[in-house]
């Protein structure tokens, strides 16, 4: 078994497995990147409730295109319903903020509950369909790269790198909007234009990480490289670039290893290599970790 | 009569239901150094931020060098107030400052040695070159202010407007800030601060403008810095001082 995930690390594993964890790699680097700034903006809960709020959507979608006489699996067109669902859940959680007044944190427990509770229905639905065409939708929840065709990962790759290009060209801005939305607004930008930026970069990660790490963990891939970078770096950028190097390990690691052994789930592993990431970073790192405070004592 | 640095013209600022300014009206010249002085509520923040465009305005006007402040954007800079960072905050003292300069950077170049090279210039003429690559957190609250008013010569403007660049610091400071604004008014700019100590009024600035929601009087400090005129601005709540 050793030798089969040595294997998969060194990508010898054939094409298909290659392609995967090149893809999951990719991802992480671009869920690393996004979720570095979300942090610094202190908005990192917010893509858990799009997560969530994207499982209505691809049961939905998979009706239709079922209905429609297709293939239910298509990839494209399963993340344009978990997208639509997501804004949705987005749009009911900021009107839910401004509207009522309620903290942040509390419309993020209504939006993501409802939507997940109304997810599980519809997936519960389709797989009481029977017809088999519905395997792999469970891939949605929990993250698997079983059965990813050649087009998802290009989808996958093609989407991480552009979402990266996109973050270096706002770079400045973001971190300006982050620290100081007082001074962006003197100087004439519009935070709440960067803002919006920023949770479309979000939403595009979430929508291209669903199918590899699933709803329910693709928060933990946005959340964790950012920080435990953080615990390396007193500089935004280069944590932005830490955190896409431990998001990028992981989901390469990930891949590669849930390749091999047959059972492990894609999205846990991934998550789990990233919070091993963050754990070696809180205790080792210089001046932030727990052995640098113990020394500085 | 030197040129118009900034002109408000009956600007009028609610929140909500209530009325913060209620038809300012004022022209600040060149070349000066002048203080928006008034009572707690009286919408000097609020003035400053109308008129950049940061809080919207009910009615009115605001000009720079004589023209809409899209046009102007670039010849004034603007320091907020102290408060709403957070200090922990993953950015060194050179990175603040360099964000002075992204109207001149843009959103594709990359910072080079000649931007670094002023935005360490800037942090000379407040006295932190030592402190560049600290973490802004690690700097005392003076020193943190000094490093605001670094970032605003950063952006090489003509006029600067300045939210209670005083508020809170030590002596040092004050005395490092009264310095660097100096030499800006005696090179022709145009400092504008939103300020709250009375008793400094007459000693560090050229020009007052007394504000309680409207303005009560604008002009040089000998002619409208005067007890019946800051009677007038504070009411019954004048504070004792004046002293000097």
């Amino acid at each position: 078994m050793n030798a089969a995930i040595l294997d998969a690390l060194t990508l010898r594993m054939g094409y298909n497995a290659t392609l995967v964890t090149l893809g999951a790699g990719a991802l992480g680097l671009a869920t690393g990147a996004v979720g570095s700034f979300l942090f610094l903006r202190r908005r990192s809960l917010v893509p858990d409730a799009m997560a969530h709020a994207t499982l209505p959507g691809v049961g939905i979608a998979f009706l239709i295109m079922v209905a429609l006489g297709g293939d239910g699996r298509f990839l494209p067109g399963l993340l344009l319903g978990a997208g639509v669902s997501s804004l949705l859940g987005l749009w009911v959680l900021q009107g839910l903020v401004r509207g009522t007044r309620l903290p942040e944190d509390a419309a993020i427990g209504i939006v993501l509950s409802t939507f997940y509770g109304a997810g599980i229905v519809l997936l519960t639905f389709i797989q009481g369909l029977g017809a088999g065409r519905q395997a792999g939708l469970e891939g949605f929840l929990l993250g698997s790269t079983a059965g990813m065709l050649q087009a998802d990962v290009y989808l996958i790759g093609a989407g991480g790198l552009l979402v990266l290009a996109a973050l270096f060209v706002m770079r400045r801005l973001l971190v300006m909007v982050a620290f100081d939305p007082g001074f962006a607004l003197g100087i004439g930008l519009r935070p709440a234009l960067i803002d919006a930026v920023l949770m479309g970069l979000v939403l595009a990660v979430v929508l291209l990480g669903i199918r590899v790490v699933g709803a329910i963990l693709v928060v933990a891939l946005l959340i964790t490289p950012a920080v435990a970078a953080r615990m390396w770096t007193d500089r935004a950028g280069l944590m932005a670039l830490i955190a896409a190097a431990i998001g990028g390990a992981a989901g390469f690691g990930g891949a590669a290893i849930s390749a091999a052994v047959p059972g492990v789930p894609t999205g846990a592993l991934i998550v789990a290599l990233a919070f091993g990431a963050f754990l070696v970073s809180a205790v080792i790192a210089p001046r932030r970790g727990l052995l640098g405070r113990v020394w500085a004592r | 009569m030197t040129d118009t640095a900034l002109s408000f013209n009956d600007i009028v600022v609610r929140y909500g239901a209530t009325t913060a300014v209620d038809g300012a009206t004022a022209s600040l010249p060149m070349g000066a150094m002048t203080a928006i002085v008034g009572p707690n509520g009286a919408g000097k923040s609020t003035l400053l931020k109308a008129s950049l465009g940061i809080v919207p305005m009910a009615a009115g006007t605001a000009q720079f060098f004589g023209q809409p402040l899209d046009a102007a954007r670039a010849r004034v800079a603007y320091m907020p107030q102290r408060a709403s960072v957070d200090w922990d905050f993953p950015i060194r003292v050179i990175d603040v400052v360099l964000m002075g300069m992204q109207r001149t950077l843009g959103l594709l170049r990359p910072i080079g040695r000649a931007n670094r090279a002023f935005a360490f210039e800037c942090l000379e003429r407040v006295g932190l070159t030592e402190f560049a690559t600290r973490q802004i957190g690690a700097l005392s609250g003076g020193q943190q202010q000094r490093v605001f008013l670094a970032r605003a010569l950063a952006q090489k403007a003509e006029l600067y407007l300045l939210d209670e660049p005083f508020a809170g610091v030590d002596a040092k400071t004050e005395a490092a800030i009264v310095t660097v604004l100096r030499d800006l008014r005696d090179a022709g700019a145009a400092v504008v601060a939103v300020h709250h100590d009375l008793a400094t009024v007459p000693q560090w600035f050229d020009r007052v403008l007394l504000l309680n929601r409207h303005v009560i009087a604008s002009g040089p400090v000998a002619q409208a810095f005067t007890p019946a005129l800051l009677q007038q601005t504070y009411g019954g709540a004048l504070p004792p001082v004046l002293a000097a």
